[in-house]
């Protein structure tokens, strides 16, 4: 690895997988809106390394960046200052074709407002980034077809996002975000549009369906209740990262606190 | 729809570019009422410029009516100041035997047209044009015969009337001989009905002998209206008119030549041009301004979902593929609509004498697919733009 690590995580926990595979490397990443006077800093020298096979939750109060630093990370803003590496790639220096092309291979996205495509149905819609990638829609559709069957979906896959549950949606949207085997998921809020029990179920699903050793995925949450699903949690403020725990040190924290 | 995907695959060879396709055509019959109004945008202009068009074209072509129906004779001459073929102004009968007598001349025969007032059957006033042609030859007399035959205007007080005048004057009758009418005070004896080309002014045509057309119009002798023309097999249309022009003074034209002077005529002098301009520039704009709306909204709303394919990977590129492709469809099935909605009323208006000969030409199909790619490219320009530069990150955003 190029650069020393900031956190230095591996002495205290039970994921003390030696060769644990970076997958986001964030040096420095700065990022600024607007000009002149209305410019402003949201992102402050972010530092953070987000490893394979972990599902990190990146908490923190409304505004402190959260939303800002996952598109950073994506590929989807572009940093002012700073460095993003995935899976040792530098996509904060890829150029545009590239990086479109590096996140259609390794990028999986949940939404708080599933996104789904209206004109699609289920199978359809989960089956879009197969199609992105080139492969013909009706060889996508029985993939992701396949998928859904997997997620007891099965009975809802010809039906389109407006016959759907919030909660349904969410779990075409994370079908979705996993059909083409992506090496890294972001989600933001996948719960905030749910009920708690729906939400969990979410959670559970999004749990069972990501978990691999060859792939991060990322939370963006204000919801404590799922904090049970993360492997470890990033809490940022004020464009910062403040800490970097795993779960069992910040239950120690919160028990401390409380 | 889905052959459209298919025949872009075929034409594009681009198996995987198809299937984001498929899916831009999804979005765009997902959304019915905007999909309508984009194609009813598209088919109304279309529509108005092939309807404008042709009757537009099928009037201007009208003015040269009387020509179209002598095509026996390739060169009129004429006194030099005429300008169409309502407004004549008598040659003295000695020109005939003088153009005659110029080189190049195969036969030269006389026409005689003016207005005549007719009285029909139920008493009222008509204005007809009054035809009178050669005594011999009978060049000047159209050839299709609906009753009777060229034969029988030989007979004393003889005229054939063309079937629509046959109609107007007749009123509810059915086509039939031996009717009398009067024509200038002068009974007259209808003992043909002839198809005509449909005229630009009047719609009653009575052929007859040029000195029975002299008869019936009381005005001493001189009554020369034209001369018609055939030039030898050996001399060019170009040759015989210069020499006519040369040696009688007269003025020489070939019949397209004359056909064009009448067209361009009604094109400078009436306001014919200007209206159907107007009503065909308001299609236009009309079409721009109800495709442009719509199409943007139908991104406006679609920005979030093509923002959405941007961040999971899809490229500008294909993005704007995916939009001008959802123009290009709007586009066609607009123009076809509008196209085949032309062709019916030309279709049914054709059956109304006054709509007889207008048809929708070719040419006009084609400029108004050109229109309608123009309204299309334009329409989408500032959604293509817009695409283009969606954040992709606002896929985070509520
Ligand atoms: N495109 C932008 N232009 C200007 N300011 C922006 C833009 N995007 C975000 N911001 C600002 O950046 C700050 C951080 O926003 P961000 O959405 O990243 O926060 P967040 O932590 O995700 O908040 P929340 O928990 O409410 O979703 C906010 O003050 C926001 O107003
Ligand atoms: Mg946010």
């Amino acid at each position: 690895m190029p650069m020393s690590q900031t956190h230095d995580q591996a002495t205290s926990t039970n994921i003390q997988t030696e060769q644990r595979t970076l997958a986001v490397q964030c040096r420095g990443v700065i990022k600024e809106f607007g000009a002149g006077q209305a410019r402003i800093r949201v992102l402050r020298g972010i530092d953070l390394d987000i490893y394979a096979g972990e599902t990190t939750f990146l908490v923190g109060p409304s505004g402190c960046g959260k939303t800002t630093l996952i598109s950073v990370i994506a590929g989807l803003l572009r940093p002012n200052e700073g460095t993003v590496s995935l899976y040792g790639e530098m996509t904060s220096q890829m150029r545009g074709g590239a990086l479109v092309h590096f996140r259609a291979i390794n990028l999986g996205f949940v939404f708080q407002q599933f996104n789904l495509l209206p004109a699609l149905n289920a199978a359809e819609n989960a089956a879009v980034p197969l199609v992105v990638q080139g492969m013909s829609l009706s060889k996508a559709v029985r993939k992701a077809s396949e998928l859904l069957e997997r997620l007891e979906m099965g009975k809802h896959k010809n039906k389109y996002p407006n016959q759907l549950s919030g909660g349904q949606q969410q779990r075409i949207a994370i079908a979705r975000a996993l059909v083409h085997n992506p090496r890294l998921v972001i989600c933001d809020e996948p719960t905030a549009s749910l009920d708690a029990q729906t939400g969990h179920a979410v959670m559970e699903m999004l749990q069972e369906l990501a978990g691999a050793p060859d792939r991060a995925v990322i939370v963006v949450t204000h919801d404590s209740r799922i904090y049970s699903f993360a492997d470890r949690i990033a809490t940022m403020s004020d464009g910062q990262i403040t800490s970097v725990k795993t779960k069992q040190e910040s239950q120690l924290t919160s028990d401390v606190n409380h | 729809m889905l052959k459209i995907g298919v025949l872009i695959t075929i034409l594009t060879g681009t198996g995987n570019t198809s299937n984001m396709w498929r899916i831009a055509l999804k979005m765009l019959f997902n959304d019915q009422a905007k999909y309508i109004g984009l194609v009813i945008g598209v088919a109304f202009s279309t529509l108005l410029i092939n309807q404008q068009m042709g009757i537009f074209l099928g009037l201007l072509s009208r003015a040269g009516a009387l020509i179209d129906d002598v095509p026996e004779a390739n060169i009129w001459v004429m006194d030099p100041g005429v300008k169409n073929l309502d407004t004549v102004f008598p040659l003295r009968d000695t020109e005939l035997s003088r153009v005659r007598g110029v080189e190049g001349v195969q036969w030269a025969v006389p026409y005689f047209k003016a207005m005549a007032t007719v009285r029909t059957q139920t008493g009222q006033l008509e204005s007809a044009l009054l035809v009178g042609a050669d005594d011999q030859s009978m060049v000047g007399i159209p050839s299709v015969f609906v009753m009777g035959s060229a034969e029988d205007l030989r007979k004393p007080d003889a005229v054939a009337v063309n079937e629509d005048g046959f109609g107007k004057v007749w009123r509810g009758e059915k086509i039939s001989l031996g009717n009398t009418v009067e024509l200038n005070d002068r009974r007259a004896v209808v003992v043909a009905i002839i198809k005509d080309s449909p005229k630009f002014t009047s719609s009653i045509t009575f052929y007859t002998r040029y000195s029975q057309a002299l008869a019936y119009t009381n005005n001493g002798r001189n009554q020369l209206s034209f001369v018609l023309v055939r030039t030898s097999p050996d001399y060019t249309e170009k040759e015989v008119t210069e020499n006519i022009n040369a040696q009688t003074g007269l003025m020489a034209l070939s019949s397209s030549d004359f056909r064009d002077k009448a067209v361009q005529y009604v094109i400078d002098n009436t306001g014919i041009p200007v209206s159907f301009g107007t009503v065909i520039a308001l299609g236009i704009i009309v079409g721009v301004c109800v495709v442009g709306l719509m199409f943007n909204l139908f991104v406006l709303e679609n920005l979030k979902h093509f923002a959405v394919l941007k961040a999971i990977g899809t490229s500008n590129f294909r993005l704007i593929g995916m939009v001008a492709l959802q123009a290009c469809v709007v586009g066609f099935v607009g123009y076809g609509t509008g196209l085949g909605a032309a062709a019916m009323f030309f279709e049914f208006a054709g059956r109304n004498p006054n709509f007889a000969g207008f048809f929708l030409p070719w040419q006009i199909a084609i400029a108004s697919g050109g229109v309608a790619a123009a309204i299309i490219a334009l329409a989408s320009m500032v959604a293509l733009r817009r695409v283009l530069f969606i954040e992709p990150a606002i896929v985070f955003r509520g």
